[in-house]
């Protein structure tokens, strides 16, 4: 009985803040503006428009993931050999900008890659060519690189540190080089980080509009723009939450090909 | 109307939020001012647009009449529209802007204010009471609260570095030498005002080939077009990020002062745009669920008392149609022409409509195929 009572925060929780928006969600997105029902909202994907923001979304946010990927695990690696003391520091080190606001760290990039930003007037000075950084697609990629690179490397580093010393020693012992360890050792039995490293970075950068606003000047239309438009912008909610649907569908798919790598299911969502 | 709180986030986060009020909407609503807490001279539910106030103005409101007032603020019209329609919280006095004023009369949302309570509308310029009839063909609904005009905003030197003339028209936005120099304006309706007016057409226009050729325009204007922004326009112009910018004159006071401060080296000139412009006209009006009629009535007529206007005028620093806080200002801010142009150099301006849901729709997917492209 005890344990029932104290399971109903979480209850409440649930149903009011998944379950109930889910549903309003579900129901926006499959009707029209009247109420009635329809699939018109969902199958919009495919306009020109639509599908291109869709195709732009994915590819940018594919590639900051393999990205933050390829910087997190050297990382990672080197972290794990570090002794204890000094990898928490470096660890906090890493995390610290993530005490100041999401926004605010955003728009500090705005002000760096400007045409009179900070990285052109160091270049300037130093009498180089002025770079036009800001509101390009690399501007895009550099932010979500930079916001979601942490979210990589601690599952990354997690798991690292749970790998027996013993097992990479058995690898090296049995004549294994470095790329042999590192392909049949550390990987696989690193998987379930990597995995929930990737969840955790191409979620929001697959459905992010802030970033692609603020850095890409609204030039370049994500996805999560073309919903964000529908919601404030064009006061269209069943378009919105058509879309949202769709964009739920990518990532469930995207999710499922990921579990299946995943043997042990530590890392993903299912 | 655009002095928007620029956190995304906060947009994000009341788009949520407006979700969840939106479930438990339809036969009761939700604000408990109807029992209970009821004391004094009652209650008063506000929503105006975020900074759009001087917040001394409500405390000051508070003391004279004894009403607890509730304000909240919204960043759109957007935003705001579908909170009233669904009736979730019953706000008594709102301040949209032109063309939703008309939206919410169209669909039966507003009541009529009775101007017996209102004693002080004879504040309001006559001249504005007539604007307002755009989109309130019998002043019945709307009170007026701030106006202005959309122009363009240019850096003297960075034109003059680029070989450029100041800009004295729209079309001079399509000038292939300003590539990369140019800050648009983020909303469907702000830029296809430009491209039509460049085109000779009305800014409430509902003719597709019309809006066919302002979308194509747009796209033409695409490369040469920085970023589009809306209220970062004033900050990145005064950082000199862009040689020209689509701008809302109310920014106009802000960035003068700041140009004077800071000593750029540069100085930056507003115009208004040959083929005319928007003219915007933001207004009070009272919605059709509102429990405190008369309170709300109260609160318009406070805000048209000419030292309240005037209080509001410098805060928000957006033009005041009401002419007895007009007539309160020093001379040097009377003449000038950026924040209160002269009516006739207008006549080719209009007011925002309401178009209705398919043009609404037109619009949007047009304005989608200008960014994606």
């Amino acid at each position: 009985m005890n344990r029932k009572l104290l399971a109903g925060p979480y209850l409440i929780w649930m149903i009011g803040f998944v379950l109930i928006p889910l549903a309003l969600i579900f129901y926006y997105g499959l009707t029209d503006r009247s109420g009635a029902f329809t699939l018109a909202n969902i199958v919009s994907i495919a306009t020109e428009e639509h599908a291109k923001a869709m195709w732009l979304s994915l590819g940018l946010s594919f590639v900051s993931t393999l990205i933050c990927l390829l910087l997190a695990y050297p990382l990672a690696m080197i972290l794990r050999s570090r002794g204890m003391g000094r990898t928490s520091f470096i660890v906090f080190i890493f995390v610290l900008p993530m005490w100041m606001n999401f926004l605010l760290r955003t728009m500090a990039w705005q002000t760096l890659l400007e045409k009179n930003g900070v990285i052109n007037g160091i270049l300037s000075a130093l009498h180089l060519p002025v770079q036009s950084l800001i509101n390009t697609p690399g501007a895009i990629i550099l932010g979500m690189v930079y916001n979601f690179l942490p979210f990589m490397v601690l599952p990354v580093y997690n798991v690292l540190c749970k790998i027996d010393d013993n097992t990479i020693n058995a690898a090296r012992d049995l004549g294994a080089n470095f790329w042999q360890t590192l392909f049949r050792i550390w990987l696989p039995l690193s998987l379930p980080g990597i995995i929930s490293g990737i969840t955790m970075v191409f979620i929001p950068a697959l459905t992010t509009f802030v970033i692609s606003n603020l850095l890409g000047g609204s030039k370049i239309l994500l996805i999560g723009n073309v919903i964000e438009q529908e919601f404030n912008k064009s006061g269209n909610w069943n378009l919105g939450s058509g879309l949202s649907l769709v964009l739920m569908a990518f990532i469930i798919i995207s999710m499922a090909i990921l579990a299946k790598y995943d043997k042990t299911g530590e890392g993903s969502m299912f | 109307m655009k002095k928007r709180v620029s956190a995304l986030s906060l947009a994000a986060l009341t788009a949520a939020s407006a979700l969840l009020a939106g479930c438990g909407s339809g036969q009761e609503a939700a604000s408990s001012n109807a029992g209970g807490a009821s004391k004094g001279a009652g209650e008063l539910y506000v929503y105006n647009w975020g900074e759009y106030i001087d917040e001394s103005v409500i405390d000051q409101f508070e003391e004279e009449t004894g009403i607890t007032v509730h304000y909240d603020m919204f960043e759109t019209n957007e935003e705001m529209y579908p909170i009233i329609e669904a009736g979730a919280v019953n706000y008594d006095v709102v301040c949209p802007s032109d063309y939703m004023i008309q939206k919410m009369r169209e669909n039966d949302l507003l009541a009529e204010i009775n101007f017996d309570n209102v004693p002080n509308i004879d504040q309001i310029d006559p001249a504005y009471m007539e604007m307002a009839q755009a989109f309130d063909p019998e002043n019945k609904y709307a009170v007026p609260y701030c106006w202005g005009t959309v122009g363009i905003l240019y850096n003297t030197q960075r034109l003059e570095e680029l070989g450029v003339e100041p800009p004295t028209k729209w079309a001079d936005l399509w000038d292939e030498r300003l590539k990369d120099e140019i800050l648009m304006q983020d909303s469907v309706r702000d830029a296809f005002m430009v491209a039509l007016k460049k085109d000779g057409y009305s800014m409430n226009s509902t003719d597709e080939a019309e809006l066919q050729q302002a979308k194509q325009d747009l796209i033409d204007q695409k490369p040469l077009v920085q970023a589009y922004v809306i209220d970062q326009v004033r900050d990145k112009m005064i950082g000199g990020e862009a040689a020209v910018g689509v701008i809302y004159s109310g920014e106009m006071l802000y960035i003068q002062d700041e140009v004077a401060n800071l000593d750029l080296g540069y100085s930056l000139e507003y115009v208004l745009p040959e083929e005319g412009t928007n003219l915007w006209l933001d207004g009070w009006v009272i919605p059709k669920n509102a429990k405190n009629k008369e309170n709300a009535e109260k609160w318009i007529d406070f805000l048209c008392r000419p030292e309240i206007a005037l209080a509001n005028f410098e805060y928000i620093t957006y033009p005041t149609p009401n002419k007895g806080a007009f007539e309160l200002l020093d001379p040097e801010m009377q003449n000038n022409k950026v924040v209160f142009p002269d009516l006739d150099s207008l006549k080719n301006s209009e007011v925002f409509e309401y178009l209705g849901e398919d043009a609404d729709i037109l619009y949007n997917e047009l304005w989608k195929e200008v960014k994606s492209n």
